[in-house]
């Protein structure tokens, strides 16, 4: 008989995904990442653009200000008049594109994370206290959210930018400021629906702090949809602080960002194709890792997801 | 239908007075403006003179207050820069800008809807893993260099479309092509995930089990109720293709509200500033609201309560 209580109970641990410390909890994840082909390459290139960014220094061949007035917009080396010196060319100062590139990672990562770390915490804790208390809470949480979806982000990010100025701090604040919205709508729904469960009433019965409960019980629940949109939320950080850096109001030089060489780039369109086409693809090439990996991350994850991609 | 659409346009109120409140403050931290507006050498008494007539010194709550009664009138001051009732400047663009969207909605719509279609009835196949590629493809490019690199195709080497501005039909190929491609690439993901989840319902069985042609499953049966899901989200992307609309007409020169508000920021212009926020408000909500009576139109399970 006791053999028979112990295989009942050890049977649904399995099938739950309940992150805990066991050691080869890295393993396991490691095996469901190798799974899927897509979420490999996102791992893969998110890594790299990581170590591009952290290991700048020893990467990038020339200083990444150093101007050159001999060598002024020197094409990439597969074409003519390009040289193995500069193996994506020169911008219109003379400056090594590959170098910029590879510093200018750093800046959409930088920015990209803690926006992201700044709107999480602000969507969390409206979401969590939206969903728990009801009542008024939620009434006003919500209506600032419709608010804030009522007006496109970059318009209000533009409006900000414009008035207390850009540097990198301002720009995460306000990216992080204005992106919280989606975080507390989805928070929010989800803890409507947790505060239901046996665990919490539980919890409740027996006198737990509402403090305790939303920290302790509720949080942990919310973390991996958190995970998810969070992850896809660096991507679209990165895109949206290359526009602000095109229209002029994002990153200030002598900061490098990806999306002000773009812009720079534009002027030169007709004769040097290279200034404003390889940012890009920085940015498209970061971003689609991103992408991937967050896909993957709610194929894990998300239970609901299942079956649906 | 009538007392769900009051109730709906009532909703609406509470909305507006927020997005109010956020702008006035910040137009408010910003500081005084009247150092813009008069010129270089204004004496002292001139800027005390014309601060005084503005109202700029009054405290928060009431400045605050005017401006909301001003607002309501549709009056957000004059643009300094253009000596011009700000409103009516923004409202001169507003045209330009709804066409720039609806043209690539169109663009996106017509991409879209087959792609979606077909890859999700072909699944994994050829088709398939090219529609889902290139819709993630197409969410990963920054909108503003998809731009650029048709510029530098299509107008630089190839001559075909003018590289900027507006005028001729040759003038909204590109910028809508680059706005739509966006909206496209959302739109084939959703239809496809969503036309997956119809197939597998019992009512597309039966009329399959009955011998009906797989054409007119697709269509009649599958498509038109993984409609719903989709106009509702799309919905929601409005506010997401007016802000592509924005950065978009910088890349081409567009003359619509986004090229007017950037230059608005830069100059530090805030009476139009402030009315580009509501103009662009009152669309996105406006739009989001046709949307929800479409999806009730569409769908006669749906009650108005």
């Amino acid at each position: 008989m006791s053999v028979n209580i112990s295989a009942q109970t050890e049977a649904p641990r399995e099938e739950e995904f309940e992150v805990s410390k066991r050691p080869n909890q890295l393993r396991r994840w490691a095996k469901l990442l190798l799974r899927s082909k897509t979420g490999t390459i996102g791992m893969l290139i998110v890594l790299s653009v990581c170590f591009t960014a952290v290991f700048a220094p020893f990467l990038a061949p020339y200083e990444p200000d150093a101007m050159n007035a001999a060598n002024i917009n020197v094409p990439p080396m597969w074409l003519d008049g390009g040289s193995s010196a500069h193996v994506l060319g020169t911008d219109s100062l003379g400056r090594d594109m590959l170098s910029r590139l590879i510093y200018g990672s750093q800046v959409s990562l930088i920015i990209g994370v803690f926006s992201v770390i700044v709107a999480g915490i602000i969507g969390l804790a409206m979401g969590i206290l939206a969903g728990y208390y009801g009542k008024w809470i939620d009434n006003l949480v919500m209506r600032v959210v419709d608010s804030f979806l009522a007006v496109p982000n970059i318009l209000l990010i533009l409006v900000i930018l414009g008035i207390f100025g850009s540097n990198m701090l301002t720009l995460i604040l306000v990216l992080g400021v204005t992106n919280w919205v989606i975080y507390a709508r989805l928070v929010r729904s989800e803890v409507l629906s947790l505060k239901e469960r046996d665990f919490i009433r539980a919890a409740k019965s027996i006198g737990t702090k509402d403090s305790t409960i939303m920290l302790k019980h509720i949080l942990p629940n919310v973390f991996s949809s958190f995970i998810v949109i969070s992850t896809l939320s660096v991507a679209t950080t990165i895109i949206l602080e290359a526009s602000l850096s095109f229209l002029g109001l994002g990153i200030q030089p002598p900061s490098i960002s990806w999306g002000y060489m773009l812009s720079s780039g534009r002027d030169y369109l007709a004769t040097s194709w290279w200034l404003a086409t390889f940012p890009g693809l920085a940015i498209t090439f970061t971003v689609l890792g991103i992408i991937f990996l967050g896909d993957w991350l709610r194929d894990v994850l998300d239970p609901r997801s299942q079956g649906r991609k | 239908m009538k007392r769900y659409l009051i109730r709906r346009i009532l909703q609406v109120i509470p909305v507006l007075l927020i997005i109010s409140f956020i702008v006035f403050s910040l137009v408010f931290l910003a500081g005084n403006p009247v150092a813009l507006m008069l010129p270089e050498d204004a004496s002292q008494e001139q800027v005390e003179a014309l601060t005084e007539s503005l109202g700029l010194n009054e405290p928060f709550y009431v400045q605050y207050g005017m401006f909301l009664g001003n607002a309501v009138q549709g009056d957000f001051g004059q643009s300094y820069r253009y000596n011009q009732d700000a409103m009516s400047i923004v409202l001169e663009r507003l045209p330009q800008t709804l066409e720039l969207a609806a043209v690539s909605m169109l663009f996106a719509t017509i991409i879209a809807v087959p792609l979606g279609i077909w890859s999700a009835s072909k699944q994994n196949s050829f088709v398939d893993v090219f529609a889902t590629g290139a819709s993630v493809l197409g969410k990963a490019m920054p909108n503003f260099w998809l731009g650029i690199m048709l510029i530098l195709l299509f107008s630089v080497n190839l001559s075909l479309f003018p590289v900027s501005g507006r005028g001729s039909f040759m003038h909204i190929v590109l910028p809508a092509i680059t706005l739509g491609t966006a909206i496209a690439a959302e739109m084939t993901r959703l239809i496809r995930s969503n036309m997956l989840e119809v197939m597998q319902q019992d009512y597309v069985r039966t009329a399959q089990s009955k011998g009906q042609k797989d054409s007119v499953v697709t269509y009649r049966h599958a498509f038109k109720n993984c409609l719903i899901p989709v106009v509702t989200i799309m919905a929601l992307q409005t506010s997401s293709l007016i802000g592509g609309a924005l950065v978009t007409e910088v890349v081409f020169a567009w003359p619509g509200m986004g090229q007017l508000l950037v230059q608005a920021v830069n100059a530090r212009d805030m009476a139009i500033v402030q009315a580009c926020v509501f103009v662009i408000a009152i669309a996105v909500i406006a739009m989001n609201l046709v949307a929800d009576i479409v999806y009730r139109l569409i769908d006669p399970r749906i009650k108005y309560d």
